[in-house]
């Protein structure tokens, strides 16, 4: 999507991920401002369904025409899916980085940790 | 005008059956059927497929092709971390004389003194510029250099019976250095950058341990600041028992005023076509030398060039050594590209050790001039430098301030400059700069040029704030405008049937 734009609904990493939460499963995706950072995105390098992610660590990379940059997990816990139509269409986190571009879903292990995350009020005031 | 569709033929889709560039007159002499001169199997079945063309289609061909490139020979090439310096003509000519174009590869050393004197006295030179007294030219590239100096550091701990399987690299580095690292078996370690720019000595501390084989650096590096720990920084590898290797990208802003070997560097590559006027180019022959300190020089690859004293009162020889049993072996095939040697060689004794230091000082004093001059208003409030200090040969630039008040990002000012007939700045490197714009406009350039890139800078951002559409749509002068880099990525389209 050519125009910035932050849903409402998400909670937001200041490494520039979100996170959907939903209950005690939350699905994680990187935001406008990252795609647009990244420029077109080439591949993505999904973790495997099991895998323990923790908060603040990367878990996941992306590579873009530029570079190769590591995705940071906003919460921990366990991959329960991962987007697997991303390795056909890579786009797709550049063309809809909020549906059809996420990344995956993880069974989250405290959930007391989204307290941790930033509204789409901080997030935009961090982004200036 | 043709139509663009005819411009980008390819010479095989020029090809007419029968047409020729060229006709060999009748033989003189009794022909030899090609059955009688060659056995079956080395016969092909069928005639190549060559492109069948006559010669003004060739000419144009390839002249055409050439306009479509941008190049030294056309404008200003500020491409920070690659110095774009001026290649000198009469290193051509000298590169072309019979005496070194023609010479075989194979012809034995007792018929190739001259080559074999050249080679030697090069490696005297590159020696004295790195301060480590023994050369190696094989390495075919800095990238091949790079991997040299591991294969090197791993002979040489594996020598003491040591066995390690990490190596360092700086989060600033050229990203060959941790593929080089990848390559040669070992695990990337990264060490963080301190607030100056500057190699992060408490991350360093901390992560240099008995695992560590080596930690590869460029000093300057590629923020284009001199790292003033360096001393330091080569105690803690040294304490450990890793090498330090200094990777020799940047090696254009130090020639003559400091040494990687007097720094306490153990392993150096030199980019023949950066600092040495060889020219750069599309994967071309090139050449990477290393230079290696007393410790590692029993393992460098073989043959060595070496002099022999003569014993009877006739001159020295030269000769190829191949009795190196520590050596870690052949780097590639014959004694390298030969004709890359020729060029460095001449440029640098047409600049004598004064000429190559006020080259790197003219390098540094021209990157210096430029960043000064884009501290204007109307520039530096979007494009400020990474790094506010005094630079060396190249310097970044963060395009993060114009993205966010003029909505215009480092490629869109990247993809406009062309239009004003500069070639772009490196973008987007090094990675820990947001929008990095990476500036080294050597040496070579003249005071007009620079204010000349100074006046286009400040004319892109002031058009930016009037539409910044215009830049976002660039180039709008050049044979393509933007690529799909994401689709060359992707889909290359590597091959064309025939």
């Amino acid at each position: 999507m050519a125009e910035a734009s932050y849903p409402e609904e998400l909670k937001y990493h200041p490494e520039h991920d979100w996170a959907r939460i939903e209950g005690d499963t939350a699905t994680f995706g990187i935001t406008w401002y990252a795609q647009d950072s990244l420029g077109e995105v080439v591949f993505f390098d999904p973790p495997e369904v099991g895998a323990t992610v923790t908060a603040n660590e990367s878990y996941a990379e992306v590579e873009s025409v530029k570079a190769v940059s590591d995705v940071f997990s906003p919460l921990s816990g366990e991959i329960v899916e991962v987007n697997e139509a991303l390795s056909d269409d890579p786009e797709k986190i550049n063309s809809d980085p909020y549906g059809e571009g996420w990344l995956v879903k993880v069974k989250l292990s405290d959930t007391a940790e989204v307290d941790t995350l930033l509204d789409v009020a901080a997030y935009k005031e961090l982004l200036g | 005008m043709r139509p663009a569709e005819e411009q980008t033929l390819t010479i095989y889709e020029r090809s007419q059956e029968g047409r020729r560039a060229f006709q060999a007159p009748a033989a003189g002499v009794p022909e030899t059927a090609v059955e009688d001169l060659l056995p079956d199997w080395a016969r092909r079945e069928a005639p190549a497929e060559l492109p069948e063309i006559s010669e003004p289609e060739i000419v144009r061909h390839y002249n055409n092709l050439s306009k479509k490139n941008f190049d030294l020979d056309t404008g200003f090439y500020p491409l920070g971390s690659c110095t774009m310096k001026h290649n000198p003509k009469v290193n051509e000519r000298v590169a072309a004389l019979p005496g070194h174009a023609r010479l075989h590869p194979l012809q034995d050393a007792e018929y190739a003194q001259g080559a074999l004197e050249l080679m030697w006295n090069l490696q005297g030179a590159l020696g004295e510029v790195a301060g480590l007294p023994h050369v190696s030219l094989q390495p075919s590239a800095g990238s091949h250099g790079e991997l040299a100096g591991l294969l090197l550091t791993r002979a040489y701990h594996e020598d003491r019976g040591e066995h390690r399987h990490k190596v360092l690299t700086p989060d600033t580095a050229h990203g060959t250095n941790p593929a080089t690292v990848t390559m040669a078996g070992y695990d990337v370690v990264k060490v963080g950058t301190a607030p100056d720019g500057g190699v992060d000595l408490d991350d360093l501390r901390s992560k240099a341990d008995e695992d560590v084989a080596c930690l590869m650096l460029t000093n300057p590096n590629t923020l284009g600041l001199f790292d003033e720990n360096i001393t330091e920084i080569a105690k803690i590898v040294h304490e450990v028992g890793a090498t330090l290797y200094y990777d020799g990208a940047n090696l254009n802003a130090v020639m003559g005023r400091t040494r990687p070997g007097d720094m306490g560097f153990d392993i150096v590559h030199y980019n023949l076509h950066k600092t040495f006027t060889q020219p750069h180019g599309g994967g071309g022959p090139g050449a990477g030398p290393i230079a290696v300190s007393d410790r590692i020089e029993p393992y460098l690859p073989r043959p060595q060039v070496v002099r022999r004293e003569s014993s009877n009162g006739q001159g020295p020889s030269f000769d190829l050594e191949f009795d190196r049993p520590k050596s870690i072996g052949r780097l590639r095939g014959f004694q390298g590209n030969y004709g890359v040697f020729v060029r460095s060689y001449a440029y640098i004794l047409s600049l004598g050790g004064d000429g190559l230091q006020e080259a790197s000082e003219t390098a540094v004093l021209n990157a210096n001039y430029l960043l000064a001059r884009l501290k204007d208003p109307g520039v530096a409030e979007h494009l400020p430098a990474a790094y506010d200090r005094v630079c060396m040969h190249e310097f970044v630039l963060s395009g993060a301030p114009m993205r966010k008040h003029l909505g215009l990002k480092t490629l869109d000012l990247a993809k406009r400059l062309l239009d004003h007939g500069f070639h772009p700045p490196t973008v987007y490197f090094p990675l820990l700069v947001d929008e990095a714009l990476l500036v080294e406009p050597t040496e070579t350039e003249t005071k007009e040029t620079l204010h000349a890139f100074a006046d286009v800078l400040a004319e892109i951002l002031r058009e930016g704030g009037e539409d910044p559409e215009i830049a976002r749509n660039a180039p709008y002068s050049t044979p393509v405008r933007r690529l799909d880099e994401a689709g060359a990525a992707k889909r290359p389209v590597v091959r064309q049937e025939l």
